[in-house]
């Protein structure tokens, strides 16, 4: 028992900074100075960081830039990218008018193996096309996880649109029933979700309004998405909204290679998705 | 470098059409008087104010919006966001300036704008239920919404009323037939 608790942690301790822990500690979040822009020289700067309390940046900053997606689709530019103790910082130019996705992605593949009676960890940061060549000959009880991380923001220059929501068909994407930059206070917003392509239904959904650290409760919403995986969101107040979706500890599809899992082994396939939405008052 | 002629409102031209001649026989008009009021505040910046019409089952059109439209490099439309419900109903599908749209913001005190039937920014309004709106937002201030209906085409000459308590003072629209 021990030694699984010990595998668990570890396992734990190697997706912390891709992924947000279920329980709600080490949030990772990107922050635009707005969502909203008028003018024809409009930028946009973010704070992008991984910490306790939204939006507060007091325990680790975002380590590589995003990608970005103009309105057209073509592919945008970081600009002014600074890495500091406790946030990175950067800008992008809005040049186009219509809405823009700014997306750090990332695909990882975590788990464990014996050899020679030892258990050992695959390697941080692997990717799944470099698998093979990290489990060596010999090797037994192979246990992986793939999975996939999404952190979006989006930031519209003039009327929304909404050529960056073409989905990819993998891992968590986000489909705008209701535009993410057209959300107001007491107006209801439909989103769907979906896990690598197929609608992901019955996902828990959080939603937290920033601002933590001045106010007692956590007033945390936890939602659920259907089973067309849509979820409908009524913003209690205006400000900027953390929202996660994740696949957490239910079991996604399982990889090829994965052995009859004994107990409470990490889910095969995981997925999460975040994005900060800016609510306007009406 | 793209050169552009604009027609900006003034505001002079209309008061005196309003104020100086009796409503002309021949179109049906919507005569709008707007009041700003003076605030007693640290720093003040003449507020941004857009007007436009909401139909009843329809869309949006902008009457007017007032603005730091002369600034250079169109720094002032920065800020025309803050207008927010306006943004959202109309202003983020226009380019600005718009012709016949955009004025210069106004200093406190009352102004009074006149829009005919079949011209300018009004054009032709189909029958139905309308609701003119007047939003102000002001730098470092607040802002504020006010809304009077009307039916069109009009009955008879009608007035519809509406103050504010912060950013606009009285609103007063006559449409008349």
């Amino acid at each position: 028992m021990t030694l699984f608790r010990h595998r668990l942690l570890a396992a734990a301790a190697a997706v912390a900074v891709l992924l947000p822990a279920a329980a709600g500690a080490h949030r990772q979040w990107m922050l635009p100075s707005t969502t909203v822009v008028s003018g024809d020289d409009a930028w946009v700067t973010v704070d992008a960081a991984i910490s306790n309390d939204l939006f507060y940046f007091e325990h680790f900053p975002m380590r590589t830039p995003p990608a970005v997606t103009q309105p057209d689709g073509s592919a945008g530019k970081i600009e002014n990218w600074n890495t500091s103790r406790y946030r990175s910082t950067f800008d992008v130019h809005l040049t186009q008018k219509g809405t823009y996705k700014i997306a750090a992605v990332s695909d990882g593949v975590m788990g464990s193996y014996t050899l020679d009676g030892q258990q050992q960890r695959l390697p941080r940061g692997l990717t799944a096309d470099k698998l093979a060549a990290a489990i060596p000959t010999g090797a037994t009880d192979v246990r992986t996880t793939t999975s996939t991380s999404r952190n979006e923001i989006f930031v519209t220059s003039g009327a929304p649109t909404t050529t960056v929501f073409k989905t990819t068909g993998k891992g968590l994407e986000l489909v705008p029933v209701t535009h993410p930059n057209d959300l107001v206070s007491g107006e209801a917003a439909t989103f769907q979700f979906l896990l690598d392509g197929k609608p992901a239904a019955g996902l828990p959904v959080t939603v937290i309004p920033g601002g933590i650290r001045y106010r007692d409760a956590l007033k945390q919403m936890d939602l659920k998405t259907g089973a067309d995986g849509t979820v409908r969101i009524t913003w209690p107040e205006p400000g900027m909204y953390w929202l996660n979706v994740s696949t957490g500890g239910g079991r996604g599809e399982a990889g090829a290679a994965q052995p009859a899992a004994p107990q409470a082994a990490p889910p095969a396939r995981r997925a999460t998705y975040i994005a900060t939405l800016e609510v306007l008052a009406p | 470098m793209h050169v552009r002629h604009h027609l900006v409102l003034t505001g002079l031209p209309l008061a005196a059409a309003v104020g100086g001649i009796a409503a002309p026989a021949q179109a049906q008009t919507l005569d709008l008087s707007i009041t700003i009021p003076r605030l007693s505040v640290a720093e003040y910046h003449k507020p941004y104010v857009a007007v436009w019409l909401e139909k009843e089952g329809g869309g949006a059109r902008t009457l007017a919006v007032w603005y730091d439209h002369d600034m250079k490099n169109g720094e002032g439309t920065k800020w025309l966001r803050d207008v927010r419900q306006w943004w959202r109903a109309s202003g983020r599908s226009m380019s600005f300036p718009a012709d016949g749209v955009t004025g210069a913001t106004r200093a406190p005190g009352t102004h009074t704008l006149r829009f005919a039937a079949g011209k300018g920014p009004l054009g032709q309004l189909g029958p139905g239920k309308y609701t003119l709106v007047v939003e102000a937002a002001r730098e470092v201030g607040g802002r504020e919404l006010l809304r009077l209906p009307f039916a069109w085409p009009p009955a008879g000459d009608g007035t519809a009323r509406a103050a504010g308590t912060s950013e606009l003072g009285a609103v007063t629209l006559t449409v008349r037939r």
